[in-house]
């Protein structure tokens, strides 16, 4: 079926002109029409949009132009801005917000031909590991829809596990790309901070925060990332720096390769998902890949850390939603301080008002150099660790999540154990590294990722080693039932 | 009041004179109508970034260079958090911990010709709020963006300075001195130059600092030096009486000249300061400081020294004529092909007939309607005796007025002076013989009668009588018979 061909197979249709880019847009929103109801992974549909562009597309195609990702769908999470399309961030403060202008992601895909579907749904400002905090409602897992997602970017994960589109978006402040790979049995790739250009990408926490993609395999993602990655003179913290051919570096043999264990990702690792890791692991020594532990002393330390560094970023960053130029007001507001009060305090959802709380006391004079610049002192520590380890080893793998995805209302009455969540995907944030998840088996028949951390810009090598693995196995290849 | 010495603070906020705002490509032409010159970025849109603008980074180096002060090889933004309606991010970006321009000095003359010494601890980039209006608007409030995001360099001096007059003439010398290296336009009045001012009063001999008042926001020199007497006055006043100064934000009220309570210390905001995680550190090195320092233009201190040295005028004449780059210019234009010797006759006339005639007017020097070349070309007539000193004036007004040169009116009114003695001598025996009586008394002792023959030589003459000559020639026929040969 269509729904199941790569973004490489589907080029090649369009390219060949066996397929147009206005039949697989219409496949493809039948398809969103018929099977999300039950999911609630898109919130908002493009129909009328997408067959336009997908028209256009045709057009480019008729005149000869050929490109990578010309005429093909996409989702995008509902935190980059899209020209004239709403823009909630998964929020009711942003329900009525119509972004005036492109997301730097949402430009260069649309230049590059990409046909948007429609956007995801996500945590509400993408705080949340569960998908549970939307103001639309969580989004279920096509693996079994009692459980949840992952999070925050958990409509462009159940998304693309569902095929709904054959590429979506997403962004990863604390694993917000990985885990809801992992739990959801896609590919998804959090890339170096600096390498995909944050504007127009709505802030949690402008230093962790990095826009990536998630694709049924690494070949896909690495033709994705191409066009994604790059300097953006609209972001001062993009990286002036090349963007690779990474599909030309997909088949580079692994052999010779130093993969690092990493000792903390395994204290109390249920064994079941341990044991998928060292099945994996094994696939890699076949490759001619050689394994050593290492240890980094701080990780542990992530999570608290994070959760310094995080909410004080978003304290900040979203206090700009005051109600008065755009987004949700309260009605009738009888004063300033009444309008401020009462538009946050109606707009924002006790996840987003619980870390925004957090921030303003860890920056509060008197607390301040306690909490953050603790954390920032921590947070130099743990990229150290991990400087170390890249100079004794290639990349780091580890298991992406500690269990696979948790029934839907579960932990949301328990942010210490949500958070612990993302306790294998925060340290590559904290030290602006690039990540990826990839399926590597079930356990009580939901998918577990296997990640993959690497040294600054180290994209092209994890996609590669993501791609043999995927060469060898065909984890990333099942579908959940009712969506083959 | 002798019991009590001030102490003064000034921070001053200039405007940088740059053409896009500091993080956003949104013009900073002031007089805009509201809101049409803010970008998404000034408005503060989910998901837009600030971007540097680099020029304000050259023109803060340029100041710190200027005041002798040392550049940060890095520095770095942070974000001030307040909610307030004209910060549409919730946040200032400030430089905090970590700015531009740290210990420099500036020095200034004070009245009694004594200079002084003022510390300048730091000079920070900053962006500007915008202005919440409150006119004309029933029941609600308005809010214009178009200043947000404006670029200011906030320039925070030591606390060295004792009396309003100090506080004046610093901030009037750091006025001329942002002008003349060309990184604000000194505009008062559209608020591109102000200061709050932080005042205290402590026994004199005391060494501890008194509790201070800040004042925001003075926007002329006089509100300054009014501001800063009022509260002074005030906080003696309540001391004497037995209070106590309480540490807090005030308001001065130039209709009402006196100082209001704004909010208290405990009412103070927490700003919440941190690195802004959206902008690099700023990372300056010795080959662009080296780039900035040769753009440096000749620093008032310096012309007015050079003024005095090479041209031989008085340390005052040197100061006012250096005290604008424009007025400097001017004057340099006309003394360059007057021979120096005439510095002081030049320095006479750009102070007074040319600087009387721009203010009656309300002209800018650079917008004379008579230029340097053409009061040069006058002032060579004065030189060569063409002219005496008062036709000069005559002269000058009619080239002022129709922007003829100086010769062509000469010629065409006739007023070349007579400094043929021959003639002078003629006109003043017969003004001698038409008034026997005066010559009587003055012979008698009546010395001041003297002037009254000049006046009657210069009417018979219309004025153009050489008047040294006339002067000369005046005693000796005045005198009488002794030296009639």
């Amino acid at each position: 079926m269509l729904h199941n061909l790569s973004i490489g197979e589907l080029a090649a249709h369009l390219g060949g002109r066996q397929m147009s880019s206005v039949e697989i847009t219409r496949h493809f929103l039948a398809r969103i029409e018929r099977l999300n109801p039950a999911l609630n992974a898109i919130i908002t549909l493009t129909a009328d949009q997408a067959l336009g562009a997908a028209a256009a597309a045709d057009r480019r195609l008729g005149v000869g132009e050929r490109g990578p990702l010309l005429g093909i769908p996409l989702i995008h999470k509902d935190i980059f801005c899209t020209d004239g399309v709403r823009t909630s961030c998964g929020s009711r403060m942003l329900d009525n917000f119509i972004a005036p202008y492109d997301a730097t992601v949402v430009a260069r895909l649309k230049a590059a031909g990409a046909v948007m579907l429609g956007k995801a749904n996500m945590d509400e400002f993408a705080m949340g590991s569960s998908n549970e905090t939307s103001y639309y409602g969580p989004v279920k897992n096509p693996w079994d829809t009692a459980k949840v997602p992952g999070g925050s970017s958990g409509g462009s994960a159940a998304a693309m596990a569902a095929r709904l589109a054959p590429y979506t978006t997403g962004t990863d402040t604390g694993g917000s790309i990985r885990q809801p790979a992992a739990l959801t049995g896609v590919t998804g790739v959090k890339p170096t901070y600096g390498r995909v250009s944050r504007y127009g990408m709505i802030a949690f926490a402008s230093s962790l925060d990095q826009a990536g993609v998630f694709a049924r395999t690494a070949a896909d993602a690495a033709t994705v990332l191409k066009v994604m990655a790059g300097f953006d003179p609209l972001d001062s913290t993009s990286v002036d720096a090349a963007v690779p051919d990474y599909a030309a570096q997909l088949s580079a043999p692994l052999k010779g390769l130093k993969i690092g264990l990493l000792r903390e990702f395994f204290d109390g690792l249920e064994s079941r998902n341990a044991a998928l890791i060292h099945e994996a692991l094994k696939i890699y020594a076949s490759l001619g890949t050689s394994t050593m532990e290492v240890s980094l002393p701080h990780l542990p330390l992530s999570v608290p850390t994070y959760y310094v560094v995080a909410p004080a970023e978003c304290s900040s960053n979203l206090s700009r939603f005051d109600g008065v130029r755009f987004g949700y007001r309260c009605d009738q507001p009888k004063d300033l301080a009444d309008l401020y009060k009462r538009s946050r305090g109606e707009g924002f959802g006790p996840e987003v008002k619980r870390r925004i709380m957090t921030g303003t006391y860890v920056l509060s004079a008197g607390y301040f150099d306690a909490y953050y610049l603790q954390a920032q002192k921590v947070r130099r520590l743990i990229t150290d660790d991990f400087r170390s380890a890249f100079q004794q080893v290639d990349l780091l793998i580890g298991p992406t999540t500690p269990t696979p995805a948790f029934d839907i209302g579960a932990k949301i009455d328990d942010p210490v154990t949500m958070y612990l969540n993302d306790i294998y995907t925060i340290g590559a944030n904290l030290a602006g590294l690039p990540g990826l998840s990839l399926p590597c088996g079930f356990v009580d028949g939901l998918p577990m990722g296997l990640q993959l951390i690497g040294p600054h810009f180290s994209e092209g090598k994890l996609l590669n080693a993501a791609h043999q693995f995927q060469q060898m196995t065909d984890w990333h290849n099942h579908a959940p039932r009712g969506y083959e | 009041m002798a019991d009590w010495e001030v102490v003064i603070g000034l921070e001053i906020h200039a405007q940088l004179a740059t053409r896009s705002k500091i993080f956003s490509g949104a013009s900073t032409a002031y007089g805009a109508p509201p809101n049409t010159q803010a970008s998404l970025v000034d408005l503060a849109y989910p998901g837009v970034l600030p971007v540097l603008n680099a020029e304000v980074v050259r023109m803060a180096v340029k100041f710190g260079l200027a005041i002798g002060a040392t550049i940060a090889p890095r520095s770095i933004f942070a974000r001030k958090n307040y909610f307030y309606p004209d910060l549409p991010k919730g946040y200032q970006i400030s430089q905090y911990e970590h700015p531009v321009v740290s210990r420099g000095s500036l020095t200034v003359v004070l009245d009694d010709g004594t200079a002084k010494t003022i510390g300048v601890t730091r000079a920070h980039l900053e962006e500007d709020a915008g202005k919440s209006l409150h006119e004309g608007l029933a029941n609600a409030s308005g809010i214009d963006l178009n200043r947000a995001g404006t670029p200011l360099l906030e320039i925070v001096s030591e606390p060295d300075m004792r009396s309003a007059k100090e506080a004046v003439a610093y901030m009037k010398k750091m006025h001329t001195l942002v002008r003349y290296l060309e990184i604000c336009d000194g505009n008062m009045q559209e608020g591109s130059f102000r200061c709050d001012a932080n005042v205290s009063v402590r026994p004199r001999g005391q060494e501890k600092f008194g509790t201070r008042a800040e004042i925001k926001n003075l926007n002329s020199f006089r509100f300054v030096e009014k501001a800063i007497q009022f509260e002074v006055a005030r906080q003696v006043e309540l001391i004497e009486s037995g209070g106590k100064v309480v540490q807090e934000t005030r308001l001065y009220d130039s209709d009402k000249d006196e100082t209001r309570s704004m909010r208290s210390k405990e009412e103070a905001n927490d700003y919440r300061y941190f690195p802004d995680p959206d902008l690099l550190p700023v990372e300056i090195d010795d080959g662009f400081i080296a780039t900035v320092r040769q753009t440096l233009p000749e620093l008032p201190d310096e012309k007015a020294a050079r003024f005095a040295r090479d041209l031989g005028l008085s340390v005052y004449d040197a100061g006012v004529l250096s005290a604008s780059r424009e007025m400097g210019d001017y004057f340099e234009g006309v003394v360059a092909e007057l021979s120096a010797t005439h510095a002081k006759l030049a320095a006479n006339w750009v102070m007074g007939e040319l600087s009387s005639a721009l203010n009656r007017d309300s002209v800018e020097i650079t917008d004379s309607r008579v230029s340097p070349a053409a009061l040069k070309g006058l002032l060579a007539r004065i030189v060569d005796a063409t002219i005496s000193g008062k036709i000069a004036k005559d002269v000058f007004e009619a080239m002022w007025s129709d922007g003829k040169t100086a010769d062509h009116i000469i010629e065409a009114q006739g007023l070349t002076q007579i400094t043929d003695s021959g003639a002078i001598e003629g006109v003043i025996d017969a003004v001698i013989a038409a008034n026997p009586k005066q010559l009587a008394d003055y012979r008698a002792g009546k010395d001041k009668l003297f002037g009254f023959f000049v006046g009657q030589v210069m009417k018979a003459t219309g004025g153009k009588a050489n008047p040294a000559q006339l002067n000369d020639l005046l005693k000796v026929k005045l005198g009488g018979t002794q030296t009639g040969s």
